[in-house]
């Protein structure tokens, strides 16, 4: 998928919560304390080497020109020392500038590494409700947007904020010191510069927030259109599309001009009425140097000048961060959301455990061996063992998703191990819902499920998931080897017992004419595969986690007749010896089924063999003679 | 390159023009306030006189007006030219994609054609935006500064030129040392990218194999990668700040320790104190120019690339063209292939049709059938000119595709494409895509024959519902069907259906193919399927095999002679009990 350009708006725009700078600042504590203080520190040190430099000017007139001036044969070593004297100053502030902005670095980035992994391990608890319910460039751009205006806060705005602060206060002080009343008319006026400037800022925000809202639905526009244009062809639709996008791209144009000349000329005026108030001040102080009513002498009165100028820039860039400083918090506050999403609930205490291959009872061993079972803990401390069979039963269950519409009602069924039980129906009828509740991908409210007689809620989740091999309709394959794929039900796996697997699924055919075999590398979800191919990859990758249980969720996608036959080889073969559940789109499935289950609005309609099911001209029946895809 | 570009200010030339004058305007003024201030210093202060005080004060207002209305007005009108710029800019690459035949979108690929029109423009509209504005101020400043500084003392100005070249060497051989490695950063940011879509695409398998930690392994290693690469990035650009301020520094002592020999030695009669200040003003506004421009050097770098992918676009030319005295209309729906050869990338040894000849007559059904690959979508792709032919004729009506006007003979031959897409708006409104004009009972007329009619019905907003972008809020079947309905209401003479009915149930499937038979009988009907049950009443069957034709006849005829349709037709019925009672 194609990224667009445009950071949306963050959805809570200018109602950041209040714990959320609080939460971040815990962030920057403990782990780099040492660093931020040494930074601010650094800062002060830089930030005062500036103010010194504007000091400088009136101690150069003041103490060496202007004695200089009087004396008939000036000697400049003191002047020299002077200027000495500054050069070290000037240097430790250098060397302290580039000490901050490094380590300054190194905590925004060691911040951005610590939230970004705290963030996708806890992605990782979360159930699989809040993967349904957020759309994937959603959840994406945490990682993306999100964390890009922390960036821009933590290692721009950050420094320039203490930097600002310093150098505001030392200005300051040494305003003071040379005129009290000349200092409070300084603060009157900024005061004056403030609030035009917090007036510009607010439509600049308003027009700037309508730009990127439009500038979204341009892009928005452009991507579907682009995306689509082969149909735009086939379909002449050329001039009316041009149509909508010219009136998009008239509104954009719009609210971009005004958004921008409001933002253009806010500096302008900035810098000018800065000159406005040297003047003033000028003035001001003229008539009280030259009136004579306090005693300023001209050095200072040129210094004070400087030290307006070295007051207000600070400012302005200070009033330049605002923007920047409220997206990063509002970043930060879709961050601390995801982290605040409650996790899966996994409290079960049943764990799954390798037992002694040849030995009758049931004795557990640390060795990885072929026989599996359930160690359930007993009141009094002690365990009792229950071997894997694969032997699953539903009782009574009834599920909703949003707690309101019912989408399985009452269903029961049980599986002995090695049956195979075939669920049809139509969308909606649940099907997909009845093994998202075997798994606990969510958990049955009403009823129970048992797993070997256990119930699943009892299970550890880790451990009943690592029972239960799952092939799904979409194939996911990751970036990464062909050997890398398959291994990812079984990550110990030996090449043997990759290339075992490999042809249990019929894949391993296809995979020895590739150039590399099982070391090509697969982008893009396997992208340079064909659909069947990667599918024979997912029951490859199925069939070396050798489960006792399999779910399996057919694909509907269209391969030819040739490949198809393959396919279902490679499922017969993963489905032989095994408990498995099969959401059947395909005739040999449904056929070969101990049970087939139509379901319909969540209930179970129908059920029993195949043959007997076709007798009994109901539903079934229906579905089968007359409409067999299912989707 | 940079014409090209440049075309799209058309209505905007004024402001274009506008900005950088009045830029120059706002350096000057930027220039001469600090001399005016030097003046008020020296003549008002030192000279000790209220007058030059309130003379200069009054000069320098006037001055910060100037300036003031010089600013706004170039930030004005530089608001103006960049965001019209923008506007034409995307107005071009929009209309020029319109104008693209199919082979120049397979050229670019849809997703980095989306690029293209998205973040790129952008890109390229701020590069405009900031050359108009900043590119020019840059210069501009440092030549008036150095300007001014020699007018001030030529002798102390010479700091000036040994220090610009010094400390401007260094900021760019930094930026270039900085820009592969942040571009090594970005390319970090796609591999991050890459894990979280696969892991949250991926969720339900990662979590059925309990393979949470693999994946915070994963996760954390190209983590590690971005801090790993942003930190080496960040250590040398920690110098920037530094550099610059070496720079300014030295600049200061230099003019402090020279300028005040300077003064005490002649008596203030060479430079004054006043005139000390203004020259370190303008000092640091050279310096800062420099800096300006060694961004600015940074920012091209960065967007050479965007623009180069923009003009790639502007340059492309539609290689399907209409012909110069086209015909309007296509008398009836026959199709006839002569010696047809194509090739995707116009190269007679890779093509994937090879000599086809076919005779269709108007309104015939005719049922395509063959493995991936085997060339079925290429064969109707040349029908409606999506393509053109590498070799060989095809004919619509008894004329050459060739000689017809694209829209007319779009017009009369309708695909439904196998890759479909449903577009965000409300039912009526895609399936209007057909005919704008149409009526609402010409709609529903359309929706019943291709079987949606039932399931819109269903809907609560009928056909006002509101299908997402993609049609992501319909199953695969009912997006279909509305395809399928979309393309009858252009009331085509040739109707293609390219497996496009592979998520719709038989029962629907033979209910759709009834409905043609009954209702359209006129329109010739190609329907490219993988079910024999979709193909097996039609008129004639196509089996395709490895871009050649491999059989055409009637079921019968392609059950007793084609070897390729016998196999498929019984691996897709073997043991069916039902089929035989």
């Amino acid at each position: 998928m194609a990224k667009v350009s445009s950071k949306p708006m963050p959805k809570n725009f200018g109602k950041i919560k209040k714990g959320t700078l609080k939460r971040l600042v815990g962030y920057v504590k403990g782990k780099y304390t040492l660093k931020i203080i040494l930074v601010i520190i650094f800062i002060m040190i830089s930030a005062g080497a500036n103010v010194a430099g504007s000091l400088f000017l009136k101690v150069l007139i003041d103490d060496y020109i202007e004695p200089l001036l009087l004396e008939p044969n000036p000697v400049f070593t003191g002047l020299l020392r002077a200027i000495g004297t500054m050069a070290l100053i000037y240097l430790v502030g250098i060397v302290c500038s580039y000490l901050y902005n490094r380590m300054m670095a190194l905590v925004s980035q060691g911040v951005q590494r610590d939230i970004r992994n705290e963030m996708f391990n806890k992605m990782q608890t979360l159930p699989l409700k809040y993967f349904d319910t957020n759309t994937h460039g959603d959840v994406m751009s945490h990682y993306t947007n999100d964390i890009d205006t922390l960036r821009e806060m933590l290692g721009r705005s950050f420094t320039q904020l203490v930097q600002s602060v310093t150098t505001i206060v030392g200005a300051f002080v040494a305003m003071v010191r040379i005129s009290v009343p000349l200092t409070l008319f300084i603060i009157l006026f900024l005061m004056f510069m403030l609030s035009i400037t917090k007036f510009i800022a607010k439509n600049t925000t308003k027009y700037f927030i309508k730009q990127q809202e439009y500038l979204g639905k341009v892009n928005g526009y452009v991507e579907e259109m682009t995306s689509g244009q082969k149909v735009v062809k086939v379909f002449n639709y050329e001039g009316e599309s041009k149509k909508k996008f010219n009136e998009l791209n008239e509104e954009l144009f719009g609210h971009m001009y005004t958004a921008n000349k409001f933002g253009n000329v806010l500096m302008p005026i900035m810098n000018n009425l800065g000159n406005v108030e040297y003047v003033l001040v000028a003035i001001v102080g003229g008539m009280l140097t030259l009136n004579g009513v306090t005693i300023l002498t001209v050095g200072e009165i040129v210094s004070f000048l400087q030290l307006t100028k070295t007051f207000s820039g600070p400012l302005m860039r200070l009033a330049q961060q605002v923007n920047t400083i409220a997206m990063g918090l509002a970043g930060a506050d879709r961050i601390f959301e995801l982290m605040d999403e409650e996790p899966e609930v996994n409290d079960g205490k049943v764990t799954l455990v390798n037992i002694e291959e040849n030995s009758k009872e049931i004795k557990e061993t640390k060795e990885r061996t072929e026989r599996w079972a359930w160690k359930v803990p007993q009141d009094d401390g002690t365990f009792s063992y229950v071997e894997v069979k694969g032997f699953i039963e539903i009782k009574n269950v009834t599920f909703s998703y949003d707690g309101e519409k019912d989408v399985l009602h009452d269903v029961s069924l049980y599986a002995k191990p090695g049956q195979k039980i075939a669920f049809v129906g139509a969308t909606g009828a649940g099907k997909t819902t009845i093994t998202n509740l075997i798994n606990r991908f969510y958990d049955v409210e009403q009823g129970e499920i048992l797993y070997d007689g256990i119930n699943v809620k009892d299970i550890n989740k880790y451990d009943l998931r690592l029972s239960l091999g799952m092939v799904l309709q979409d194939t996911n394959l990751f970036t990464g080897t062909i050997k890398e794929n398959i291994k990812y039900s079984k990550q110990d796996a030996t090449d043997e017992e990759v290339i075992k697997a490999a042809k249990i699924a019929n894949a391993h055919d296809f995979i020895s004419l590739l150039p590399d075999g099982y070391d090509t590398m697969l982008t893009n979800n396997g992208a340079n595969l064909s659909q069947g191919q990667r599918q024979l990859l997912s029951i490859a990758r199925a069939a070396l986690g050798d489960p006792p249980v399999m779910i399996l969720d057919e694909a509907t996608s269209s391969i030819d007749t040739r490949t198809e036959k393959i396919v279902q080889e490679g499922m017969d073969n993963l489905m032989k010896n095994r408990t498995v559940f099969v959401i059947a789109h395909r005739l040999s499935t449904v056929r070969n089924a101990k049970a087939i289950i139509v379901l319909e609005h969540g209930k179970i309609i129908e059920r029993g063999e195949h043959e007997a099911l076709l007798a009994e001209k109901g539903e079934y029946y229906q579905l089968y003679t007359g409409a067999f895809e299912l989707e | 390159m940079i014409k090209k570009l440049l075309s799209c200010v058309r209505e905007y030339k004024l402001p274009t023009i506008l900005t950088p004058i009045f830029v120059m305007g706002e350096v000057v003024m930027e220039v001469l306030i600090p001399l005016i201030m030097a003046d008020l210093i020296d003549k008002g202060f030192y000279g000790e006189s209220m007058e030059a005080i309130w003379h200069y004060g009054i000069i320098l207002i006037l001055a910060a007006i100037l300036a003031l209305a010089f600013g706004a007005l170039s930030g004005i009108f530089a608001a103006k030219a960049g965001a019209g710029f923008g506007k034409n800019l995307r107005h071009d690459l929009f209309y020029r994609v319109q104008g693209f035949s199919f082979k120049n979108i397979d050229k670019f690929s849809t997703a980095s054609l989306v690029t293209r029109l998205t973040t790129d423009v952008t890109n390229v509209q701020n590069v405009f935006a900031g050359a108009i504005r900043v590119a020019l101020r840059a210069p501009l400043m440092l030549i008036f500064s150095l300007v001014m500084g020699f007018r001030i003392h030529q002798k102390l100005a010479l700091i000036f030129l040994v220090l610009v070249p010094f400390i401007g060497t260094g900021l760019i051989m930094l930026a270039k040392k900085i820009h592969p490695l942040m571009e090594a950063v970005f390319h970090r940011y796609d591999d991050l990218n890459a894990v979280v879509e696969e892991n949250v695409s991926g969720i339900r398998l990662v979590k059925s194999y309990a393979n949470e930690e693999l994946e915070k392994e994963k996760f954390g290693k190209v983590s590690k990668d971005i801090y790993d690469g942003f930190t080496r990035a960040e250590k040398l650009l920690a110098l920037n700040m530094p550099i610059m301020q070496l720079g300014t520094y030295i600049c200061i002592l230099l003019i402090s320790w020279l300028g005040a020999r300077i003064i005490v030695l002649t008596n203030s009669v060479e430079l004054t104190t006043g005139l000390l200040q203004s020259l370190i003003t303008y000092g640091i506004q050279l310096l800062g120019s420099v800096m300006m421009l060694s961004f600015m050097f940074v920012m091209a770098t960065i967007s050479k690339a965007s623009i180069d992918r923009v003009l790639e676009v502007l340059d492309e030319e539609s290689d399907i063209q209409n012909p110069k005295n086209p015909v309007m209309e296509v008398k009836d729906g026959s199709i006839e292939f002569d010696n047809v050869g194509f090739s995707y990338v116009g190269d007679k040894k890779k093509e994937c049709l090879k000599n086809i000849n076919l005779k269709i007559k108007s309104g015939e059904t005719i049922g395509i059938l063959g493995g991936t690959g085997s060339g079925k979508s290429s064969l109707v792709n040349l029908i409606p000119r999506l393509y053109d032919t590498t070799s060989g004729t095809i004919k619509v009506g008894g004329k050459d595709v060739k000689e017809y006007d694209l829209v007319a003979l779009r017009d009369a031959v309708a695909v439904v494409l196998q890759k479909n897409v449903l577009f965000s708006g409300t039912i009526a409104e895609n399936i209007r895509w057909g005919d704008l004009t149409a009526s609402d009972k010409e709609v529903e007329r359309v929706c019943k024959l291709a079987q949606a009619d039932e399931f819109i019905q269903g809907f609560p907003d009928k056909y006002d519902t509101h299908i997402e972008q993609g049609g992501t809020n319909v199953s695969g079947g009912q997006k279909q069907r509305l395809c399928i309905a979309r393309a009858l209401l252009k009331k085509p003479k040739i109707l293609i259906l390219d497996d496009s009915t592979s998520a719709v149930d038989t029962k629907t499937d033979s209910l759709i193919r009834k409905a043609f038979k009954e209702e359209i009988p006129n329109i010739t009907k190609l329907i490219i399927a993988q079910r024999v049950a979709s193909v097996q009443d039609a008129d004639k069957i196509i089996v395709m095999d490895n871009g050649k034709i491999n059989g055409f006849g009637t079921h019968e005829e392609l059950l007793k002679n084609n070897q390729i349709y016998k196999e498929v037709y019984e691996s897709q019925t073997k043991g069916d009990v039902s089929e035989n009672g």
